[in-house]
């Protein structure tokens, strides 16, 4: 059982770019660890080597729960590391106008909440001054920010594994059984074909 | 009714299907690679979970190994590490390793297809993200994060909502020098590196049809670079005459029952589809990509859109100007192999343009074998000798320069032609630049010392 996620409430970091690849967010050079952890302070490590300014190095969002991203955040590699680093710098959430598929699985997997926010919206939000809070509420699907009041679409599985604490690998191994059965009447389908005999 | 391929086979495998939560899909077979596989090892002992199917697994050490000959050496101790947890790991299982030193050894996206472990109609995943590369068998294969891969070894399914499907259509017969390389990069720079996004990607058409398998390959190993969950070709007879007499292909009566099988996984007349393209390939030039991600590509005889303006930062990053033109532009390295393009065939193609000729002495020339199986192979055929007589070293197989995460890197403000499928900032290494191509690009790039293609008009210029 996890714990369940019902609200992130905390000041964002607005990184407005699209198509921020697996890449950026954690270079390969850094994922020759056996662990889930060592990874948040190489995080966007190229941005934030390249530029003294650039918005994770500026002191005033220093310590934001919530990453304000660009349009397909998170494309290319299946790295879970990319989670990984991004939990591990302290951030609670992302709220982006589209995420890449395997990324939004992985962060599905370690709740990390992932809220897909219009373009507009987005903007509105990075207008913000950097000590305003956000309250990001999972069951309402609404976004609170001072006055303003935003609504954003989430994958009603990926809100039901976080507001539930839902354990996919418990829900999976529920129903073993069942899995099981399936595997071994497919072994005896006709066409199925023999898995290899376990010698490489 | 009828169906198309991508739901024919999750029909074939859904175990279970329960309002408001995502399908229960079965899964085939598992490959394993020693960068995402320890942490999924780890949750396992952790909950005292064991392997649910050894023998549904197979593991390869192919990510952060050295390709030099001494390649036994590895002087990494981060990598050294990760590579014994995943000996330790596939002991302690029961999974099959093709470790370093065997003759089965190879990038994981090319060892599965040549062991004949890689189906039609299967499931099949690997944390890897160019994993669709299987498709080219008509399975559906795709790539996974850790946890998932957890999932997968613990209890031999996953969840997951089925996908869209979009039908890519190429018509028209592709020209001489042009290639699958070619046409992914083509549909990329069409549709966007988020084009596919949510859809897995079934190629069809006569173009797709005349492909042989390692072409196939190398068209579905690219649909993850416009965002696909997937991408694959329905099997044909060129998909059973590569998988006929493959060490883990079914054999006698098993074969023909297979094969009676996997020829009703195709796209039934008149099906569904919740998106189409059509690409008419007939004209296509070689392309080449400029940027810092794989959409940002053009045929080898045109200059960097003027549109590109917006993109200052790639432009900064790779040192071009808008309305540039990429031929004739320098290269200081120049690299064949990867999961995209380090299959026996590629090679040839690279041989054949580099026999007796040498590459211009500006440039490093590695070409990589994707596998144990393709560097023997290419060895018995004489291909080594022609990359050496050429100036290009060839190594020992693994991933190699696709990423900089083993002693294989692209330096700081380098340029590289490169046959893989990325071109990422960093991605061949910290401040390198990257310029995706077919292995005919490369390997004339790497003779000329400047990205060129003889079928160009400006290389028809300096040959007349
Ligand atoms: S060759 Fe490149 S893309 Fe393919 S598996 Fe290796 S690192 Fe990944």
């Amino acid at each position: 059982m996890k714990s369940a996620i019902k609200t992130v409430r905390g000041r964002s970091v607005p990184m407005l770019l699209d198509d921020i690849d697996t890449d950026i967010i954690i270079p390969a050079q850094y994922l020759t660890q056996t662990s889930k952890s060592g990874y948040g302070q190489h995080a966007f490590a190229r941005l934030r080597q390249a530029d003294p300014d650039f918005v994770l190095n500026q002191p005033a969002y220093q310590g934001a729960k919530v990453l304000l991203a660009g349009a397909n955040f998170g494309c290319g590699s299946s790295r879970e590391h990319a989670v990984w680093a991004i939990q591990e710098m302290g951030i609670e959430a992302v709220i982006a106008p589209s995420f890449a598929d395997i990324f939004s699985n992985n962060a599905q997997k370690n709740h990390l909440p992932l809220i897909t926010l219009s373009a507009a919206d987005c903007q509105r939000l990075a207008q913000l001054p950097p000590a305003q809070a956000i309250e990001i509420d999972l069951l309402r699907c609404t976004i609170a920010a001072g006055d303003a009041v935003m609504s954003f679409a989430i994958n009603p599985f990926f809100q039901h594994v976080l507001t539930a604490g839902i354990d996919e690998l418990d829900h999976l191994l529920a129903q073993q059984a069942a899995i099981q059965r399936f595997h071994a009447q497919q072994q005896r389908r006709q066409y199925f074909v023999r898995m290899p005999r376990g010698s490489a | 009714m009828s169906h198309n391929i991508v739901e024919k086979i999750w029909q074939q495998h859904v175990v279970q299907r329960q309002a408001g939560f995502p399908d229960v899909l079965a899964i085939d077979f598992a490959l394993l690679h020693e960068v995402t596989s320890a942490q999924a090892f780890a949750e396992l002992d952790r909950r005292g979970l064991p392997v649910h199917d050894p023998k549904r697994f197979l593991a390869t050490i192919d990510h952060s190994i050295p390709t030099r000959e001494d390649r036994h050496q590895v002087h990494d101790p981060q990598a050294l590490k990760q590579m014994t947890a995943l000996r330790e790991n596939c002991q302690q299982h029961g999974i099959a390793l093709c470790d370093v030193g065997s003759q089965k050894q190879g990038i994981v996206h090319v060892i599965g297809p040549e062991l004949g472990l890689t189906q039609p109609g299967m499931t099949l995943v690997c944390g890897d993200s160019h994993t669709a590369t299987h498709g080219a068998f008509g399975a559906l294969a795709f790539g996974i994060g850790t946890s998932t891969l957890a999932h997968v070894m613990a209890t031999g399914a996953l969840l997951m909502n089925p996908p869209r499907v979009m039908q890519v259509q190429f018509n028209g017969q592709l020209p001489q020098g042009v290639y699958a390389k070619d046409m992914i990069m083509h549909l990329i720079a069409q549709i966007g590196v988020d084009g596919g996004t949510g859809l897995v990607l079934e190629y069809t058409g006569q173009a797709v049809r005349d492909l042989s398998m390692e072409q196939r390959m190398t068209l579905c190993n690219m649909s993850i670079e416009c965002g696909a969950v997937a991408g694959l070709v329905a099997p044909d007879q060129t998909t059973f005459e590569y998988l006929q007499g493959r060490p883990h292909a079914p054999q006698g009566a098993e074969w023909d029952a297979a094969v009676k099988h996997w020829q009703t996984l195709v796209s039934d007349p008149g099906c569904r589809y919740d998106r189409s393209v059509t690409l008419d390939i007939g004209q296509l030039a070689p392309m080449v990509s400029w940027g810092t991600n794989p959409e940002q590509a053009i045929p080898i005889n045109q200059s960097i859109p003027h549109a590109a303006r917006d993109q200052a930062d790639a432009l900064n990053y790779v040192g071009m100007t808008v309305e540039q033109a990429v031929q004739g532009v320098p290269i200081d390295w120049a690299f064949v192999g990867s999961c995209t393009n380090g299959r026996i065939e590629d090679l040839r193609v690279v041989a054949d343009i580099l026999r007796h000729r040498v590459i211009d002495p500006r440039v490093t020339m590695y070409v990589v074998p994707g596998s144990e199986a393709v560097r023997q192979q290419a060895i018995d055929e004489g291909l080594d000798r022609i990359f050496q007589q050429a100036g290009a070293e060839f190594r020992q197989p693994g991933c190699s320069m696709c990423l900089g995460m083993n002693d294989d890197r692209v330096p700081v403000g380098a340029r590289c032609i490169s046959t893989t499928n990325r071109n990422f900032i960093g991605r061949q290494g910290t401040g390198s630049i990257t310029h995706l191509a077919s292995p005919a690009t490369v390997a004339h790039s790497a003779l000329a010392g400047y990205i060129t293609h003889p079928i160009s008009p400006m290389a028809q210029q300096e040959a007349s």
